[in-house]
Parts: structure tokens; sequence; C-alpha cells
């Protein structure tokens, strides 16, 4: 649809207000059903995984005192299509089938109708292995001594680059080189993965559980049954949070409850508890980075070097995407002449690492913003005036030859940032104060972008459907595959609808994501909810309106009771309406996937986040206290939900900074609680304030762009940047614990 | 939920004195239960191995919390949220409000009691440093009487203590006007709430006029096998003049007596570093 | 064991096994699943409920100490149609968005404000900080707790 369509914004549109969250209320008074909650009669599923980390499964042991008889028992051998979890490549199995390749990896299915005595079950099931040499560390796998995946244990490379690299170490002033680590991080969305599954060779699987991308269960349960699209139908519960953590492993347990409801002919659900939920799924992918780093005295940054590393752990899954979003991300919103980036994903033996809002980049912005901050101090110049020398501006060229159009200033950013937070005046200060004090203060920022919607042509190839359909009773229904998980999609939607029909949001309903009736809008991962799929919302509603207009049910100006009368005769006098869209490039978008050169992104958000830190030298812990958020994400569609997500994207940010650590033993998370893995409390964090810039960008909605991941992004290094300043410790690794600051002191 | 939750049998005793008669009857084949903010933790992941429970929550002797001219006896029962609320503990005995404070959040505070805290014997809990640096006893109750015992004697190796399974505790005394003028609570926890120690020091202190040390008690949480009273370092600073010298000593003499070990929470090095830290903030912290 | 409680004001009976948590009775035996499972530990306060008028985790308490209590769960709070002015300031100030951990961070909200009517910003932060969010980064929380107590004065 054209742009050309779309009214002139009135001032009743719901665009940019802060309307009441669609299914707030029912979230509010415990009404809303979570796929725990939903009344349910059949057997409860449990998953008997591996103790090893790799290894041949030689016996498995069914042991004493367990009534065996009364369980439906599923392995590999029970599935009836194909054991592989369809994502990317077809590497993982939903059940190991002789070999296991990391701990807790799923190897048999058991069903009972009482959950104690299935428990009990789980406990008394005893897996002999013969042990194979496992690989555990990211530096040992790119080795390739012991080979842990495929002939090398890497997943994937790209190597990106730009200018000639090498032409420039001689004419650099200065050569600055440094290495940067961070670690796992867990999703920990407060409700855990969950399941329920009916299945049979008549009607097919359906499938009702908690889940981001209900195409992407239905796509790995094709090839599980071997069964036609029609006979396998998914559909979203409510869903509390995400994070990414909820976007390719519910495959697997939708696979699992589907497999026990097959054999069994019951209804069977799986819910892991806290401590499953935590040891088994997926987490962020831990990196290591190295920068390499031509520069003049001036500030000037000629050239750059980035060997970029994740750990994507013992299967492919989403590594190769993830890697594509980090190295993208990695030389950030600089224009750098020359530049090489050398990025591989490799294989190591523990559960494989999956998608977590930033997906990648938060990993090489970290050490990209660290690194520059140590330049800055080489080069003795402020780390605002290093970054200033260097920004991207419009007309410029990004690492993947991307020119840059926006009409975002870095620069103006960055100026607005410091001056609201008083930065200067706060550094003086500080410093001033830091010499006498056993607390010390610091302050610090960073600055980047993070690029909305799929990469490169994964957009084009997404093709995603959204559709609009009107009702009988006269309201009008989006149909989308995009999940509500908490950031607010049906909210956004019913804005973005109700402001095409120029009509109040209440008018508009957001239909339950279901397979079989909803197309495919994709997966609600990326930042591409609003952007993508809201805009395709919009182009839907616009075809309504049209629709009803070009067949005389509706005049040129409506009120909205005009609307409704219109669409209850439309659907009287000739069916159903129902409006499809399918997304289209926007012009000048070209990417080029062998080269990896092009538009990488539609577009992009700008931010500069700026955290002021305490590091209290009798025990070594930092506190934020307090922290910016400045950004630029578009139009802003839903002030109260934007700031909601920027919060809550920083509180996970600072998470990853300074307290969530994944501690590993032999490839296995061996902190799985809520006790041991440290999330911060409301007591932990600072006062967050959050600002906004709005450039509309001509293809989202209304401007819109997108901004769910972009928060995860600057957190770490700007804080990391505040307790350099504070401490004069350059740490190049987080999560920062005390302990390690400690050490790194004394 | 991974315990087998029919195999558990709890029972309700009318009163005190029932309690104290099945436990004397069958020493060990029941076990009092109270806020159990700690044991359905354990029973949850399914390693709650004892499986017969006494439920003495609403027992109303152990709930009381008796201001008298001597001392103040907290009753066992009392959960940290009237530990807080009394003016009494708020006046002269703060480290006990900053540990129930600092235990948890509110809806653990509102459930976990004081005898709970200490029967569970862990090395990490928050109140029994503060206990210590009070020179607090303990009263242990069982159908033979009454046992008094200075808490600093209780524990005495990692999850055993000086409790027989006849007896339960009844109440935590803390004995008023010590003179100690000086008292610092700190816990460095994973986090500001909701958080297990990684070292924890309370501790009390008179000085006199020529900065004599004339009471000097160190409690300490996390750094060893129980929750520690710093006995030798208490004698070494005891009548000594306060000095950045003696402080520079006593943090030596700290190191040698605690012994941490490396966990999931934090390592022995950190340990010792802030087992040392706190002390001096302390000491450097007494003004004359 | 047969066990009766007073449920949202109305008395309920239950036969359960004694250490059966009240979580799972809420949510099997009388299928108020209002109340959520989080962690399971009593770290997470999504299963925060009253418990004679003073907040509780409902993982950590045994059914078997639940005779006679009086129990008040989000069911009992508001309706959708007449939501409680707490609900009503969640809705309006941003301070749901998955709502998992809503029902109990409106529990330990109502707890502080029964306790304190006119909290800072401190107080409301010690309040509800045995309740994680993952998603708000809990600023909105906060804003929505300072109009429910405007509200409620």
């Amino acid at each position: 649809m054209d742009r050309m369509t779309l009214p002139p914004e009135k001032p009743t549109s719901p665009i940019g207000k802060a309307i009441p969250r669609k299914e707030g209320p029912r979230k509010l008074t415990g009404q809303a059903k979570y796929i725990d909650d939903l009344d349910f009669e059949g057997l409860y599923g449990i998953t008997v995984r591996s103790t090893v980390a790799r290894g041949k499964i030689k016996d498995i042991q069914f042991g004493q005192g367990i009534p065996w008889d009364e369980f439906t028992i599923v392995t590999a051998k029970d599935i009836p299509g194909k054991n592989y979890v369809a994502l990317i490549l077809q590497d993982q199995p939903f059940l190991a089938d002789g070999v296991v390749n990391h701990p807790e990896e799923p190897i048999l299915l058991l069903a009972h109708p009482n959950k104690y005595v299935l428990e009990r079950a789980r406990q008394a099931v005893t897996i002999e292995y013969e042990k194979l040499t496992p690989v555990f560390d990211l530096e040992e796998s790119l080795k390739g001594a012991t080979k842990i995946w495929g002939d090398d244990n890497i997943f994937k490379s790209y190597l990106l680059e730009k200018g000639n690299i090498e032409s420039i170490w001689s004419q650099a002033e200065l050569i600055i080189e440094d290495e940067y680590h961070t670690g796992a991080q867990e999703q920990l969305y407060i409700e855990s993965n969950g399941m329920v599954a009916v299945a049979n060779a008549k009607d097919g699987v359906t499938i009702w559980g908690s889940m981001q991308c209900p195409y992407y269960v239905h796509k790995a349960l094709l090839p599980l049954f071997g069964m036609s699209e029609d006979k396998i139908r998914i559909i979203q519960t409510e869903t509390g949070g995400g994070f990414g953590g909820k976007e390719e492993y519910p495959s697997i347990i939708a696979g699992h409850a589907a497999l026990l409801a097959w054999k069994s002919g019951k209804a069977v659900k799986i819910v892991y508890d806290r401590a499953e939920d935590m040891v088994a799924t997926t987490k962020r992918h831990p990196s290591r980075t190295r920068h390499k780093t031509a520069v003049m005295k001036d500030g000037r940054i000629l050239g750059m070097e980035i060997q970029f590393i994740i750990d994507g752990g013992a299967y492919a899954t989403l590594s190769s995407v993830v890697l594509s979003r980090g190295t993208i991300h990695a030389a950030g919103p600089y224009h750098i002449p020359n530049v090489r980036i050398d990025a591989k994903a490799v294989a190591t033996n523990s559960p494989p690492h999956g998608a977590f809002r930033g997906f990648g980049a938060p990993q090489s912005i970290f050490a990209l913003e660290r690194h520059l901050d140590q330049i800055a101090l080489k080069l003795n110049m402020t780390p605002e005036d290093l970054r200033k020398k260097n920004f991207i501006k419009d007309g410029q060229k990004t690492a993947t030859g991307q020119t840059i159009h926006e009409g975002v200033s870095m620069e103006a950013l960055l100026d607005r940032a410091l001056k609201h937070t008083d930065y200067h005046a706060k550094r003086k200060q500080f410093t001033l104060d830091n010499s006498q004090k056993k607390i010390k203060k610091g302050i610090g920022f960073a600055s980047f972008m993070h690029g909305s919607g799929f990469t490169g042509s994964g957009e084009k190839y997404l093709a995603s459907k959204v559709g609009i359909q009107v009702t009988g009773n006269g309201r009008v229904e989006v149909l989308a595959a995009s999940t509500e998980i908490g950031q607010g999609t049906n909210t956004v939607f019913s804005q973005i609808a109700a402001d095409a029909l120029n009509v109040s949001s209440d008018f508009v309903e957001i239909f339950q994501p279901d397979t079989k009736h909803v197309p495919n809008s994709g997966p609600t991962v990326a930042s591409r909810t609003t952007m993508v799929v809201g805009k395709l919302v919009q182009s839907a509603a616009i075809g309504v309106r049209q629709t009803l207009q070009t067949k005389g049910y509706l005049k040129e100006s409506y009120s909205e009771e005009e609307l409704r009368q219109a669409c209850i005769k439309y659907v009287k006098d000739n069916g159903d309406l129902k409006i499809i869209v399918e997304y289209q490039q926007p012009p000048g978008i070209d990417w080029n996937d062998d080269t990896y050169q092009g538009d990488a992104y539609g577009s992009y958000a700008w931010a500069i986040y700026v955290a002021e830190v305490s590091v209290d030298t009798t025990t070594w812990e930092t506190k934020v206290d307090h922290f910016l958020a400045l950004q630029e994400v578009g139009r802003v569609i839903h002030p109260v939900l934007a700031a909601g997500q920027i919060e809550g994207g920083v509180a996970q940010g600072i998470g990853y900074a300074i307290y969530e650590k994944v501690r590993w033993h032999e490839g296995r998370m061996i902190n799985g609680t809520m006790t041991n893995y440290i999330m911060p409390t409301s007591s932990d964090l600072p006062t967050i304030e959050v600002l906004f810039e709005e450039v509309p960008y001509e293809h989202g909605p209304r401007g819109a762009k997108g901004l769910g991941e972009l928060p995860m992004d600057g957190p770490a290094p700007a804080i990391l940047n505040a307790v350099a300043m504070a401490t004069g410790q350059q740490i190049k690794s987080i999560p920062l614990l005390p302990e390690d600051l400690m050490r790194a002191s004394l | 939920m991974r315990a087998f939750v029919p195999e558990y049998e709890m029972k309700t005793p009318e009163n005190l004195n029932e309690t104290l008669q099945i436990l004397a009857r069958h020493p060990g084949e029941w076990k009092v239960f109270a806020g159990g903010t700690d044991l359905m933790v354990v029973f949850e992941t399914g390693k709650l191995s004892h499986k017969k429970y006494l439920n003495i929550n609403h027992i109303t002797e152990l709930k009381e919390l008796l201001v008298n001219e001597e001392d103040v006896m907290i009753g066992a029962g009392c959960t940290y949220r009237q530990i807080q609320d009394n003016p009494v503990i708020h006046k002269e005995f703060p480290m006990l409000v900053d540990a129930a404070k600092l235990t948890g959040a509110v809806a653990i505070q509102n459930r976990g009691t004081i005898g709970g805290n200490i029967a569970n014997m862990s090395p990490a809990a928050d109140t029994p440093p503060a206990l210590l640096a009070y020179d607090a006893d303990i009263i242990l109750l069982s159908t033979k009487g009454y046992r008094v015992l200075s808490y600093k004697y209780f524990h005495q190796a990692y999850k055993q203590a000086d409790l027989r399974p006849s007896e339960i505790i009844m109440a935590v005394r803390l004995k008023r006007n010590q003179g100690m003028t000086h008292d610092y609570y700190r816990k460095v926890g994973t986090r500001s709430a909701q958080a297990i120690s990684k070292v924890c020091m309370a501790a009390t202190a008179s000085v006199n006029r020529q900065r004599k040390i004339e009471w000097i008690h160190f409690g300490y949480g996390s750094v060893g096998p129980i929750p520690l009273r710093a006995i030798r370092t208490e004698h070494f600073l005891f009548q000594k003049e306060l000095t950045p010298e003696l402080i520079k000593e006593a943090r030596k003499q700290i190191l040698t007596e605690i012994t941490p070990i490396d966990d999931i929470r934090s390592d022995a090095v950190y340990r010792r570093e802030v087992a040392g830290n706190l002390l001096v903030e302390f000491l450097e912290s007494i003004k004359v | 064991m047969k066990v009766e409680f007073k449920l949202n004001g109305k008395e309920v009976s239950v036969d359960a096994p004694p250490m059966k948590r009240l979580l799972d009775v809420l949510r099997d035996e009388l299928t108020n699943t209002g109340t959520k499972e989080g962690c399971g530990e009593g770290e997470c306060g999504a299963c925060s409920v009253m418990m004679n008028q003073e907040l509780v985790n409902s993982c950590l308490v045994p059914v078997a100490q639940c005779a006679g209590a009086d129990i008040l769960t989000v069911e009992g709070l508001g309706t959708q149609e007449d939501l409680h002015p707490i609900q009503q300031a969640f809705l309006e100030c941003g301070g749901a968005q998955c709502g998992i951990c809503t029902p109990g961070m409106l529990m330990a909200s109502l707890e502080l404000l029964n306790k304190n009517p006119n909290p800072n910003e401190t107080q409301i932060r010690e309040g509800l900080a045995g309740n994680l969010c993952r998603c708000t980064g809990y600023m909105k929380i906060f804003d929505s707790v300072k109009k429910a107590s405007e509200v409620l004065k």
C-alpha cells in the first residue's frame, strides 16, 4: 500500500499517546491465562537430560520402585518424522540419539498423570555414558585440536572489509590493541517455559504455549512429524516475558510435549521449573573481541581490525545470525575509512547459546566502547572529543558500506546527554574528591546505534504478512503472528490500526496468535515488530478503509459510529472482509549476502547512555547511582511503553555489567537459581532517566523505528567506562563483580 | 516442585507442652518447623531428607518479645518483622534491626523467625553476627527444663550445634546496659536485597578517653563453617590503645582467625580481604 | 489432611498433603491461577499473597499452616470492570508489562501502602525488593505505587 493514502495525523489519533495497555486489565486482575493457568486434563511430561558434557550413550536403566508400566516413555526411536530441530542448520536433535554433546541435553521423555510420581521417576532413570573429550573454552575450540562440531568447530565465519586495512598501519601515529570479554547471561523471564500438546494422526498436532515466534515452532514441528502445514497448529498463550529466551527454545519443548502426546494419545503438558529452565535453555553468547586500531594523535581513527568470536554452545541454532548482528555493530556509529572484521561462532560442549535482546550487538559494542575510552586515554583526549572526531555523519558510509541519511546528529545527541547529566562538572568534582575518599565516583558514557529489523535481506526473505479483518459486530481485528510478550505489541498495533482508520484504539481488537488463523508476520524479535510489522498493520488498515470507501459503505470523512455501521453492513452484504498485506522492501535498500556489503538495516536507532557510579573500596562493590538513556528512535508511538522498554533494557544491561554471572562447571550452569544468579532488585537499580529524540523514519508507521533491543547495548560499556574514571582500573571483561575489581586493584 | 510431597508429614501440636512431649517421646523422629523460609526452599529442590515436622508457628509462648529491666527476651518464634517493629530493640540493639531488615525482603521478614535463623545453622545467616557481637544467650527448652547457653558456644561445626533432639530454642536473651558505645553491622551480599551474604560483620566496642579499648566483640558470617565470634582478635585488642598501628595489626590478626572458602557466591581471597577491611572500617570509625 | 481457611473473604476447605505449598493449593485445588510461580524458592515474589494481613511467599507456606488463616490473592483485589486503585495506578503508569510478576507486585504494594500510606522512593524500593521484575526496570512500578498512594490518601 502506498503511503500517500494515509491521511494526515489528527489530534485525536492515539499515536504518541499513553493509552492503557490493551491486555492490562486481565493481567492486573490475575485473569490473563498463561500456559500453566489453562484448564488442563491429561498427562504431565518431564525431560530426562544428560549428566555429561559429551559422550556416547551406552545404557539406560529404569530403576526399582517405579510403576514404569504407567508411564509413557519416548526416546529418539519414537520420533515419527525427522529428529532435528528445523531452524537454520539441521544439526540439533530433539532427543539425543546415541551421543550427547552438552550437559542437560534431552535424552528421553516421560509422561504420567501424577506430577510427584513423575519427578520421582525422572530421578530413577540412570544413563551410562562412554565419555568423550569435551571442549568448554572458546579459545580451545578455535584451536580445533579436539573436534566437536564439523571439521573445525566453526558454525559460521564472516569477513567484513571496507577500504584497505593493511595499507593503514604504516600511516598510523599510534596503534592500540586490546582484548575484551563478555559472559553468558540468562534471559530470566519470570514465567518459565511451558507447552501443552495434543497430537494424533487424524487431527494432527496442536500446541499451546509460552513463546515469541509461533511460526518458528510451526516450522520445527513439520519435519518432526512429517505432516503437512495445515496439520500443525500453534497457539500462543499469554507470555510472561521472553527477551529472546522464547525465540528458538520453545520449539524443542513443543516438540517434546507433542511426542509424548502422540505416543500416549492424551494431552501432555510440560512446564519447566526454574531450575530446569535456567540450566537447560539458552543464554546470551559469551564473547571475546580483539581490537587493533590505527589512530592519529588528533584522534582520527584511520582503521580498525576487529576479531569477534562468540561461543555458540553445542549446536548451531541461531549463532550465525547472532554473529552477523554482532559483526555489523562491531564498528559502531563511527566513520572508519578502513575496517576489517573477522568474526566466528565456535562450538563448545555447553547447552546452545541463543537469542537474547541485542543479539550479538551488546557483546561487540561493549568491546568497542571500552576500547575507545582506552584510546582516548592514550591520546590524552577526552572520551567525548575522540568520539566527536569520528562519529558517522549523513552521507558517510558504515563498515558495511551503507550510506547513512537519517538526519540524526550523534554529536548533538552527545552534547545534549552530557549537558543533561552535568557531565563535565561532575567529572571535575569526582576527580577532585576521589583521592580523598574510600567511595570513588565516576561518570562515563557509551555511544551506539542499533539496527531495526532483520539484517540485510532478512526482511525480504521473511516476506511477512499481516491481515486485518472486519467483524460482524463492527470492529476490526489485527491478524498477526507477532506476539505480545510484555513489550506492548497489542497496544501498539491497536494504536497504529486505529490511527489509520481514524478511530479510537478501543475499536481495534488483536487476534490471539494462532497459526490456523493468523498469517506469518515473522518472528517477534530484532526490534522489528513496531517498525516492520506495524507498517504492515497500517497498510492493512488503510486497505480496509479504502475497500469500504470504494465499495460505497463509507464516506470520505466519517465518524467512528459510521465506520462501525459500515463494517456491520459490509459483512452482512458480502461476508468477511479480510485484507492481507505482504512486506515490500522499501526502495533504495541494497544488500549483498556474499560480500556482506550494503544496507544492513533499513534504519538505526541512535543513543548516548551516561552512567554515574560509586565504587566502595572497602568491599569493591560498584553501584550505579544514576543512569541517563538518551536515544533517537524515530517517532515514539507510545511514550509510556517506549520508556518502559528502555528502562527494562537498561536494567538488564546493568545486570549484564555488574551483577549477572553464569557460573560454569564442565559446561553446566551451577548457579541456576534466582538466589544465586543475581539479577537486580528494586533496591539495586538507580533512577533510570529516559529521553527521546524523534526524527521520523519514512518507512516506519508514522515514522517509528525499532527500540526494543537498543537499551541492552549501552549500559555495560557506559558503566565500565565510569568505573575506569572512578578507580583508574581499565576493566575489559563483564560481568564485573566486586571480586574482579578487587583483584584488578590490589 | 521436586519433592515427593505426599510422603511428608506435618502435625500441629496444641501448645508448647505438647510439642516438648512429642520431642521427648520420640527424640529425632519429629523436627520443629516455624516460618519455613529455609526448610521450604530445600523441600522444593527435593533435598529435604527429614520427613516429619511439628508445626510450631502458632505457639504464642514462642512469639513473645519481653522487655525486662536487665534484658530483652526475644521468643524464638518472633519474626524479623516483630524485631524491626520493637522500639527497645531499635534503640538498644540496632544491629539486630539491621540484620532483620537485610534478611530476604518483606515477605521473608514477615515469616522467618529468629529461632529458625539460629536453628538452620547456616554460616551465612544474617542475625547470628549481631547476636554474637551483643554476646547474646540462648534459652533451650525440653521437658526436663531450661538450659541457658551463651550463644557463642552454640555453633560447633558446620551445621552442628549444641542442640539436643528433644530440645527447642525457646528464646534469645540480650543483656541490656552492657555499656558498649560503638556498634557496626555490615552485610556484604550479592545484591542490596534478597541476598545471601558473602561476608558479614557485626561489632561492638567501648573505648575510654585515653583510647583504651574496654569492650570489643566481633561476630562474623560467611567466613568459616559457623557464625564466628572472633575471640582471638578481641583478646588481641582488649585493653590496648586504639592507634592506626594497632588497627593494622588487628587486621592481620583477624585473617588468622577466619577460614573462608570459595563457593558459588564468592571466593576465599575476597572474603579475607573484605573481612579485614570491615574490621578496619569499624575501628577507624571509632571517635573518642 | 483437611484444611479450612478464608480465601478472598469466602470460607474454603481443601483436602491436601500437609506440606503441599499454599501456592499449589491455590492454583490446583482452588483454581485461583492469578498467583504465579516464578522460582519456587521465595526469591522472586511472584507468588506473594496476603496471609492474615501480612505479605508472604505462598511457595514457602505449607497448607497445614493455613488452617484458620485469612488469605487474600489478586483475585480478591478488584475486577477488570472495577479495578482496585493500586491496579488502576499500575494500568495508568505502565507498571505491568508481561504481567507475570504483577499479581505479586500488587500484593507487595498493598502491604506497603497498608503499613505506610505515604512512602518515599526509598521505602517503595525496600517494600518491593522481594518482588523481581525483569521487564520494567521497576521505574514505572515506583510511579504506579506513588500514584496509588496519592489516590488512596
